[in-house]
């Protein structure tokens, strides 16, 4: 701790190298954090999620619906709880926000979906309301909508018989998360099937998916196997696999979300490696004299050495935590503002506890090798400049 | 008197390349306890070379030299180090300075290695810059200061660790007449009144006169001695 006012006045040495280097640590370390959030979000799915539920989808496509009429013969396969069925509704609110919005069977989806928490009564105005929908709370707080309200959405699917593309719902209830982590996603809505399947102009009967509720979870993969065997060689093929995958497969239509973060992350580093190293072997360069001097006074080899490594650690935990401050900050902010898609991304502990296991890696990599040169300088050649 | 250097039969020959260079060829000396000895001679003549050896910077390529009572050319690289910074001193023609510390914290240096407390080594240096006489540029850093201020602190670093000895090399080199009669001045005076044993490398008689003797070394071999 002694040496730590002396390494910190050689850190800034060079006001505007040190400044720039730390400017460019910031700026990685935002990256890191901001891309390894979305990036866990989206190849880990939603770990919370148990394995209690398969989801059945279309073998070709879950945007390729299914009839509902399968329902009864995926309830009778062994294992079997329950089963609800949702289609996806694409429901824009006001101008152009898009709403996560889904027409489901009421009582359905009450059985499968027990994390939902409502009042009885809601539940039931949601099942006897033919223009009834439930809103989740974050939604409803971020729009103010209350029970009562009469909600107007516009399909960009769906049109009603007579060709309209708007619909109005009516506010019957506001659903909670059981917990924490359920309580981050009430950012969608679901509209009664019934009134959506009676008024839609096309595809009546139909489905995107059907989620099951397993009676014993170790029987998943028997009973997502018997499902898609039923429906085998038949119109109606099917694709049946855990709510998990389901959701990380949905997410990987987008791209391989891990691998681009990866691979954008590997160019950043590198980049950063280049230029830190670069920073840090200059500024010892230019100390070599120095740092003679500092032997010539007694300091050994190996104080030496720690004092470059020190410098260097300094140098990334600056850029680094305040990059990740920064990202910390981003991500709440991005969750403010569209909290449908990025409340559930968060820069959490591991995050935090990876980004400055990778600042401590990062120090000793730039650091090492001017500090090992440091350490093994001869007085008297570095005196003589030789 | 005892001795506080001697060397005996040190040969240094440095490799340059393929090249052996030989620098100085079995010298032997002795130089007394508050002794101030001037080493003078011609360019290549060895005289840095054994100002290393004697400072402990630098390893003889045969002989034996003890300082202070020790045998340095048996210390391992770890041990010289703590040696240097528990006995000697050093001065150099060109100060070096830390320039992004204040006088202050330059005088505080050689502290660090020691167990004195963060009050005890500040209380350390505002003496031992008081001593060289620059108590009021305590705050400055060296870019402030002219260069004989900068070769007071350099002093004051030298001596804040009560070493025996004083190791410099050519420290009037880069100063005007006048500053220079003021740093080889204090130097008499710490020889004087505090009895620290200098050895002073310079090419200036003037400089040399100030000293109690004067060895003259030339081609690597001791040439003569002169007392004061």
């Amino acid at each position: 701790m002694k040496y730590l006012s002396f390494i910190w006045a050689t850190l800034w040495r060079k006001k505007t190298r040190a400044a720039f280097t730390i400017l460019s640590l910031i700026c990685a370390f935002m990256l890191f954090g901001l891309l390894q959030a979305i990036g866990t979000f989206f190849t880990a799915g939603a770990d919370f999620v148990g394995a209690s539920r398969l989801i059945v989808q279309s073998r070709v496509s879950f945007t390729d619906s299914l009839p509902v009429r399968l329902m009864p013969q995926i309830e009778r396969v062994p294992g079997v709880k329950a089963v609800s069925h949702d289609q996806w509704f694409g429901g824009i609110y006001g101008e152009n926000t898009q709403a996560i919005a889904f027409a489901s069977d009421p009582v359905r989806l009450r059985k499968v979906y027990p994390e939902w928490v409502m009042t009885d009564a809601e539940w039931e105005a949601f099942a006897n309301t033919r223009t009834g929908a439930i809103v989740g709370r974050k939604l409803a707080d971020q729009y103010g909508w209350k029970l009562g309200d009469k909600l107007p959405l516009k399909s960009n699917i769906f049109p009603q018989k007579d060709g309209s593309m708007a619909w109005t719902f009516d506010i019957v209830g506001i659903f909670d998360g059981k917990d924490e982590n359920w309580q981050n996603q009430t950012t969608s809505l679901y509209i009664n099937w019934n009134y959506f399947d009676e008024a839609n102009q096309f595809g009546p009967g139909t489905a995107g998916v059907f989620a099951v509720e397993l009676e014993d979870v170790n029987q998943a993969d028997e009973v997502a196997a018997a499902i898609d065997q039923l429906f085998l060689n038949s119109p109606d093929e099917t694709k049946t696999q855990s709510e998990k995958d389901f959701n990380k497969g949905f997410f990987a239509q987008i791209g391989d979300i891990g691998l681009i973060v990866r691979l954008i992350l590997i160019a950043v580093f590198f980049t950063i490696i280049i230029l830190t190293g670069n920073t840090m072997a200059q500024a010892v360069r230019e100390r070599i004299p120095e740092m003679a001097v500092l032997k010539t006074l007694g300091f050994s080899n190996g104080t030496v050495t720690m004092m470059v490594v020190v410098e260097a650690v300094l140098l990334c935990l600056i850029g680094g935590l305040l990059g990740m401050l920064f990202a910390t900050l981003a991500i709440k902010g991005l969750g403010q503002a569209a909290p449908g898609f990025f409340s559930a991304v968060r820069a959490d502990g591991m995050l935090w506890v990876q980004a400055i296991g990778l600042m401590l890696a990062l120090a000793l990599a730039v650091g090492l090798p001017p500090a090992l040169r440091a350490g093994r300088l001869k007085i008297v050649d570095a005196l003589a400049a030789r | 008197m005892s001795a506080m250097v001697e060397v005996r039969n040190v040969v240094k020959t440095y490799e340059r390349g393929k090249q052996k260079v030989p620098v100085l060829n079995g010298l032997s000396l002795s130089i007394d306890k508050g002794d101030f000895v001037a080493l003078m001679g011609p360019s290549g003549s060895g005289k840095t070379t054994l100002l290393n050896l004697i400072g402990g910077l630098d390893q003889p390529t045969s002989g034996e030299i003890s300082v202070a009572d020790t045998r340095i050319d048996q210390l391992s690289s770890g041990a010289l180090a703590n040696w240097r910074a528990a006995n000697v001193g050093f001065v150099f023609q060109f100060y070096n300075l830390m320039p992004v510390l204040t006088a202050q914290k330059n005088v505080e240096l050689p502290l660090l290695l020691t167990n004195l407390s963060a009050a005890q080594r500040r209380q350390n240096a505002e003496v031992a810059l008081k001593l060289v006489g620059l108590a009021d540029r305590a705050g400055h850093k060296p870019k402030e200061l002219s260069g004989g201020q900068e070769q007071r602190v350099a002093i004051a670093r030298a001596i804040v660790s009560d070493p025996q000895i004083l190791v410099c090399d050519e420290p009037t080199g880069d100063l005007d007449r006048k500053t220079a009669d003021e740093i080889l001045t204090l130097l008499q005076q710490l020889n004087k009144d505090f009895g620290k044993t200098i050895v002073m490398v310079t090419h200036d008689p003037k400089a040399a006169e100030y000293a109690t003797h004067t060895l003259h070394l030339d081609k690597g071999s001791l040439a003569e001695q002169a007392a004061a």
